[in-house]
């Protein structure tokens, strides 16, 4: 596993902020999943080294938290909320939408790779929903109008 | 018409208001914290205790009752956790703080790391605001560099570090101790108390302290007014102000800040709010986070409480609840994280219930046999009726197996999961009866839940 220049610097910066070297297992996961996309075995067993523990301490931490993955995604992260306050406003008929915009599924990779439609559980921006997080950034008020206009910009960013 | 008192949220969507740190000088900012390190740190324990200031996480435990019960003879570092693991559907209040007015909390953490001569907090933030994440590194590094954190605070012999910790998508990780398990490095399975309270053996074994991120933004407003003067904002146990957070079918969802028990649920969906969406009628509130029974539009609430040394007869509607603690707890239901979410005649009961039990059992941690196997029982079972399978005994079903979760488990995970089925299912008995009959007519408008 190669990683990159500056995401081994943020690994060596982030261990000594913790009193015991396991507390960085979360930190790592992150920095890796951001450099390689997912988490492959061998990061896994990378991360375990790295802070001296049994690589079953790191697996059973990928397996446990929603955002962390073993497969690659798209190149792009679609996530709609689905619990309640978004469903009341229509987060249901948003997700469809992505799916029809991209011939894809939720939970798969869309053919040829552009993006990854996902369901995740409440993104704590109820008031404008429903909401949608593309990448790192947060959406509101997505209906299948502007579903549809998110997703034409995705189109044309990949065209570029 | 109830008036906001807009204390935590003063800045919040003011314009020209930035997160950085030379605004939040030019707005008075870190003059508490200066005033703060005048006085001995256990004077602000008192304070604190003295303002009646409850946790707005869920619980409402005292926060100065808290740091009352942190251990300072084990010899062990204390610690302070900062909560910013908002989670729970239908709260949106800590998401503002931390990324409009980030050194709001980075000056309450330092007055109550002062109070409670902790030398290393950690601000839990949740994976999915990896904006607010680097808000508050940014901030933190800002306040390090005047010295407000860091070593030598304000040129005192005192010194905490603050640490941004990020979760990965775990609503259980807002639960403290699983918290502190997840911050440990593990799966954030929840500690049995006892032994394991957080004051006593918490992060690494050593004493620590949690607090929400709106409940510690109080404490700067604590030290600027006293805690007597504090305690008169709101009501009598239920002091200060708190952010309620409203969303679903009304006209105005948004969040607004009040007097706590200064405004009835009424008042906050008419006329705050602008009433129900055009052509409906508001039939079921959740007044508190997902996990907070629901509320029946209709039904009434009858007893008696203690209003200062009396205790008089109180006969609310829905309506007429005040939204404090102790009201919503005397209503049945509780005040937990501030979330109102408010559901209209278009919305089918069973498939809310549907909704809400699936991210139940999405979250549930599976440490617990009732919690792992319940909750995911209930989400089939609500799936099941609205996908055309529903059995007249679904009713009395669902509320066995929440039953036989709520009580049984570790953390109040079970709880949380279990009052939605039973509450849902108590009130709208009739809906739930007439799922199977094929002659039931879906509203055409409703929005799919599930």
């Amino acid at each position: 596993m190669q990683l990159k220049p500056e995401t081994l610097q943020k690994i060596d910066e982030v261990i000594p902020k913790y009193p015991v070297k396991r507390s960085a297992a979360l930190p790592l996961l992150h920095l890796v999943q951001e450099d390689q996309g997912f988490i492959s075995p061998e990061a896994i067993e990378w991360i375990a080294a790295r802070l001296e523990l049994a690589p079953i301490s790191i697996y059973e931490l990928v397996t446990f938290y929603p955002m962390f993955r073993t497969k690659p995604i798209g190149r792009r992260h679609i996530r709609v909320c689905r619990t309640l306050s978004c469903a009341l406003m229509g987060g249901y008929k948003t997700c469809a939408e992505f799916e029809r915009q991209f011939g894809t599924r939720r939970g798969e990779v869309s053919p040829g790779g552009e993006v990854t439609i996902e369901f995740v559980e409440c993104l704590a921006s109820c008031g404008t929903a429903p909401v949608v997080m593309i990448d790192d950034d947060l959406h509101e008020k997505v209906d299948c109008a502007k579903a549809r206009e998110l997703s034409e910009r995705i189109k044309a960013e990949a065209a570029r | 018409m109830a008036e906001q008192r807009r204390i935590i949220f003063r800045h919040i969507d003011e314009p020209g208001y930035t997160p950085d740190l030379a605004c939040y000088l030019r707005n008075g900012g870190y003059e508490m914290l200066r005033k703060a390190m005048t006085r001995k740190p256990e004077e602000w324990i008192d304070e604190v205790k003295k303002s009646g200031l409850r946790g707005r996480g869920g619980a409402g435990f005292p926060c100065g009752v808290k740091w009352t019960l942190v251990d300072r003879k084990s010899g062990k570092p204390i610690y302070l956790i900062v909560n910013a693991d908002e989670s729970e559907p239908g709260t949106f209040k800590d998401r503002h703080i931390i990324h409009q007015d980030p050194h709001q909390l980075i000056e309450s953490i330092m007055i109550c790391a002062f109070a409670n001569n902790v030398k290393q907090a950690y601000i839990y933030i949740r994976g999915e605001f990896p904006h607010g994440a680097q808000i508050l590194e940014r901030a933190i590094a800002e306040a390090r560099a005047a010295n407000f954190a860091g070593p030598n605070i304000l040129g005192s012999a005192y010194g905490c570090e603050i640490v941004v910790h990020r979760g990965a998508g775990a609503y259980i990780c807002g639960e403290e101790t699983g918290l502190i398990e997840s911050l440990e490095g593990k799966r954030p399975y929840p500690r049995i108390k006892p032994p394991f309270f957080p004051a006593v053996l918490g992060l690494y074994q050593c004493p620590t302290i949690v607090n929400n991120v709106e409940t510690l933004c109080h404490v700067r407003h604590i030290v600027e007014i006293g805690g007597e003067a504090y305690s008169r904002i709101g009501t009598p146990n239920n002091t200060g102000t708190r952010i309620l957070c409203v969303s679903g079918h009304v006209q105005r969802p948004g969040y607004y800040e009040f007097e706590v028990g200064k405004v009835t649920l009424g008042e906050l969906l008419n006329d705050v709010c602008g009433g129900p969406l055009p052509g409906r009628k508001f039939k079921a509130v959740i007044p508190g986070g997902s996990s907070a029974k629901v509320l029946r539009f209709g039904e009434r609430y009858k007893g008696k409480r203690k209003v200062g040394a009396e205790t008089v007869e109180f006969d609310w509607g829905v309506e007429d609840i005040p939204m404090d603690f102790d009201s919503l707890a005397l209503a049945g239901s509780m005040g937990g994280s501030g979330g109102v979410i408010v559901m209209d005649d278009s919305a089918s009961m069973v498939e809310a219930l549907a909704n809400i039990n699936e991210f139940y059992a999405h979250e549930s941690c599976g440490q617990c046999t009732p919690c792992r196997e319940g909750s995911l029982w209930m989400k089939r079972i609500t799936h099941r009726m609205v996908h055309d399978n529903a059995r007249a005994e679904d009713g009395a079903l669902l509320k066995s197996v929440a039953d036989q979760i709520a009580g049984r488990t570790i953390c109040a995970f079970g709880e949380a999961c279990a009052w939605p089925t039973q509450s849902f299912t108590a009130k709208f008995a009739e809906e739930f009866k007439a799922y199977g009959d094929p002659a039931r007519e879906a509203d055409p408008d409703a929005a799919e839940l599930v």
